[in-house]
């Protein structure tokens, strides 16, 4: 049996098979399909899918429903991520699990919406003000667009944070063929609804506590303000500091539980191509071409963007001694490979045309 | 069973932090009297507040609570209300978040959601030093309008009611029957507002030598009224919205493909189809990539059209190949189908990059086009039946599968079962018969 399916219908199928329970957005191609099948599919589970008046309402009512004790999710594009910038920085600070799909479409501004673009990777991370992290996944194939919305949703809970599924248009609006059986679902966990204690815990940093839902017996606060413990606006110190290190340290010492690279590495290989979605197809392809040809290459498919999988891409690194990085943006995350790469080469295959980058580009670059 | 708590008073012990004589703690007062009387469990109630001197008020409430960003809060008691609608949500916002998230402001009356509203409008901005709001009067001065304020205030109350609030109310900190008319609001199903107009003493108040006599003289010289503006029983859209879930049935199942016919093809191959926009280019080029796949073949189907999707080009293009993730990219297509004048221009570079051992199948308007690949011309004219405009592109790739056999025809018969069945089989058919009528080839 084989179906034949987009990435929109895959990321939908992963939402609601990890328990989507509300959804709220606004149109806007490319991410229409997510919206206009959580519309028709969301309300049949016992869910709720709203289209929001605008793309600030749309990621304003899930982080509501979030608290209420639903699992939310909302899509949208460039010109949406925008619009959601300062209630991105609210469910950073609030601590609310909410999974953002972002499928990217060639900017700036309007640009093209019909063309694909993987411009958005820096922006989701460095989208509000502050410079807080939250936690970024790339799928490049249809099992892999299931999967990691179905994890996007695991890492919310677990972290308490905004998680982004960076996707694009051609991953989103293509028809591909799959095999239903490849769509694996990643382990998945109830929230605990007997919530105790403070709705806010900063002891230790890296500690994440239960988010507390409403109306479970108990009052709860929750607040976009700089706050203590209790939830109430704060101005000493030490709890500003408190919070806003456990904000970081929840994520940034918790990398090896959401680092996640697909490595393929070749003996003798001393080149490694390090791609991301939709452009890890051909990369993958380029390493199969090479060896095909005798070539020794090695690739690494980054599928968690933020934070960047460090150790692992640290490990990919050992044998290489160029790096090359092929990107449909102007070198965005070859920046972030440069910082990490330890004096190695590091070369940017960058297409910014609006159409992708194929397995033979990235071979001339190879050599 | 659950016991629900209610409370004597559901203020906490926390004295406001209002300047002296501001009107905000008076009305908040007035609601922690309407939940006296409400005898709500404050763990059902959420109070969500908007931002400035005003979004400070959930912090001395012992009920649940939401503290957000300026103008959204009602984007967050709906989601709330949404998600459970049970649950009391009460938004409490100032005049300034009312004009910074007027849009949400009229799209939560027009859709009913079942929250309260309450406005703690005092004609400018608190906390950020007494600039002007929406609000603020013509004429009135703030630390924004020294001369005066030339713009012409909003009428929040009507602005929600005209849009379909089930439950409008205007009135002053200084009505004794506030408390009352907020448990009005509040046991009322539908978006219900509350405009409360208020002193705030630290600007607007000195700036224009206002009291309470001017505030009530304020409302009528805007030619405004107090008291209970709409009332209306309409429906609350959190539970209509689950009624009208209730019968929607199971979540869509998968649309498998089975596998049943075979293939030899042993490489990529590539087909593209151009035409016009709304000519079912996108259908056709779906149901030949579907028989591919009843063929055991992998397909990816990437689409390329103006966003205007019924007018100008169309065209779609489609990769098979035995394995899952076929190797190497295809450089001219091993089948171009040129529909229309309308997707011409799109494909016309590929006409060059075409090789001997490919087909460009088009319609008689194109027999003068230039390539090395072999030009085949089909006249729909020749064909007994009619082919309407949205078959044309499937008749054209009809007769390119017959030429270039990458799977057998009854793949084709086969994916075109369905909704559309009829007009399908008919393009089909008639690329069959079509096809064997080409100088030279032998009936399929
Ligand atoms: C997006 C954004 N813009 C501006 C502000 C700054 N700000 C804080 S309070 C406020 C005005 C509040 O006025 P109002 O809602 O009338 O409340 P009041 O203080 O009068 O009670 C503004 C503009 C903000 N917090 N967020
Ligand atoms: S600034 Fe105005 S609104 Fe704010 S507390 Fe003082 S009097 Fe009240
Ligand atoms: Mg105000």
């Amino acid at each position: 049996m084989r179906e034949f399916i987009d990435g929109a219908t895959a990321i939908v199928r992963g939402a609601l098979d990890a328990g989507c329970t509300f959804f709220a957005g606004y149109p806007i191609t490319p991410a229409s399909g997510i919206l206009m099948q959580m519309m028709r599919e969301l309300p049949k589970t016992g869910g709720v899918a709203v289209q929001g008046e605008d793309e600030i309402a749309s990621i304003g009512m899930c982080i509501g429903a979030t608290l209420s004790g639903a699992r939310s999710m909302t899509a949208t594009s460039g010109p949406g991520i925008s619009l959601y910038s300062e209630n991105i920085g609210l469910a950073i600070m609030g601590e609310v699990p909410l999974v953002i799909v972002d499928v990217q479409r060639l900017g700036p501004s309007t640009g093209a919406a019909t063309t694909v673009a993987q411009g958005d990777i820096q922006f989701v991370r460095w989208g509000t003000a502050g410079g807080y992290p939250i936690i970024a996944l790339a799928p490049s194939t249809l099992p892999e667009a299931y999967h990691l919305t179905a994890k996007a949703f695991q890492l919310a809970e677990r972290f308490r944070c905004p998680v982004f599924v960076m996707t694009d248009k051609e991953l989103a609006m293509s028809l591909t063929t799959v095999d239903p059986s490849s769509f694996v679902l990643p382990h998945l966990e109830n929230r605990p609804l007997a919530a105790e204690g403070a709705p806010y815990r900063y002891d230790p940093a890296d500690q994440v506590f239960p988010m507390h839902e409403y109306g479970r017996g108990r009052t709860v606060r929750f607040t976009g303000s700089t706050h203590d413990e209790d939830a109430l606006i704060t101005k000493d110190t030490p709890t500003i500091d408190a919070l806003n290190r456990h904000l970081i340290a929840k994520i940034e010492d918790h990398r090896d539980e959401i680092e996640m690279v697909d490595l393929n590495a070749e003996a003798g290989a001393n080149t490694l191509v390090v791609g991301y979605g939709i452009t890890a197809r051909a990369v993958r392809n380029s390493v199969a071409l090479a060896r095909q040809a005798g070539r020794p290459l090695s690739s690494a498919i980054v599928q968690s963007l933020w934070p960047i999988p460090e150790t692992a891409l640290g490990k990919a690194f050992a044998e290489a001694d160029r790096i090359i990085v092929p990107e449909l943006n102007p070198g965005l995350y070859r920046r972030e490979i440069e910082r990490i790469a330890g004096g190695r080469e590091v070369v940017g295959i960058e297409r910014i045309d609006g159409n992708l980058i194929s397995a033979e580009q990235i071979l001339e670059v190879v050599g | 069973m659950t016991t629900i708590t209610v409370l004597d008073s559901y203020r906490n012990e926390k004295p406001y932090p209002f300047c002296p004589g501001c009107g905000h703690g008076p009305v908040l007062d007035k609601l922690n009297a309407a939940l006296v009387t409400l005898e709500a469990d404050p763990s059902e109630v959420v109070i969500v507040s908007d931002i400035g001197c005003a979004g400070l008020s959930d912090q001395y409430f012992a009920t649940s609570a939401f503290h957000g960003l300026h103008g959204r809060s009602i984007t967050y008691a709906t989601g709330i209300k949404l998600a459970r609608p049970e649950l009391t949500v009460i938004v409490i916002m100032g005049d300034g978040g009312t004009g910074i998230g007027g849009t949400h402001l009229i799209n939560a009356a027009r859709r009913n959601v079942g929250i309260t509203v309450l406005v703690l409008n005092n004609l400018n901005f608190g906390m950020t030093g007494g600039q002007h709001s929406t609000t603020t009067p013509e004429g009135s001065i703030t630390s924004t309008t020294p001369l005066g304020n030339p713009e012409h205030p909003l009428d929040i109350c009507a602005t929600v009611g005209v849009n379909g609030a089930a439950y409008v109310y205007r009135g002053t900190s200084f009505d004794d029957e506030l408390a009352d008319q907020m448990v009005d609001a509040i046991r009322q199903p539908g978006f219900a507002l509350l405009d409360v107009w208020d002193l705030c003493t630290a600007y607007f108040v000195p700036k224009n030598k206002i009291g309470k006599k001017g505030l009530e003289e304020t409302i009528g010289e805007l030619g405004l009224t107090k008291g209970v503006l709409y009332r209306r029983d309409v429906p609350e859209y959190a539970a209509t919205y689950r009624d009208a879930a209730a019968g929607m049935g199971e979540r869509q199942p998968a649309r498998t493909i089975p596998v049943e016919f075979d293939s030899d093809l042993d490489r990529t191959f590539s087909v593209i189809v151009a035409g016009s926009a709304g000519a079912k280019v996108r259908s056709a080029t779906r149901l030949y990539a579907e028989a591919a796949i009843r063929s055991g073949l992998w397909a990816t189907l990437r689409g390329d059209y103006p966003v205007t999707v019924k007018s100008g080009h169309s065209v779609s293009s489609v990769v098979l190949s035995p394995e899952e993730t076929p190797l190497g990219s295809v450089a001219a297509p091993d089948i171009l189908v040129i529909a229309s004048a309308d997707g011409l221009p799109k494909v016309s570079g590929l006409l060059d990059q075409m090789g001997p051992e490919g087909i460009v199948v088009t319609i008689p308007e194109f027999t003068d086009l230039e390539t090395r690949a072999e030009l085949v011309v089909i006249d729909p004219a020749a064909w007994s039946g009619r082919i309407p405009k949205a078959q044309l592109a499937l008749m054209l790739l009809t007769v390119a599968a017959q030429l270039k056999d990458v799977f057998a025809l009854d793949a084709l018969r086969a994916a075109a079962a369905g909704p559309f069945a009829s007009g399908n089989l008919n393009a089909i058919e008639a690329g069959v018969a079509l096809a064997s009528v080409q100088p030279g080839r032998a009936p399929a």
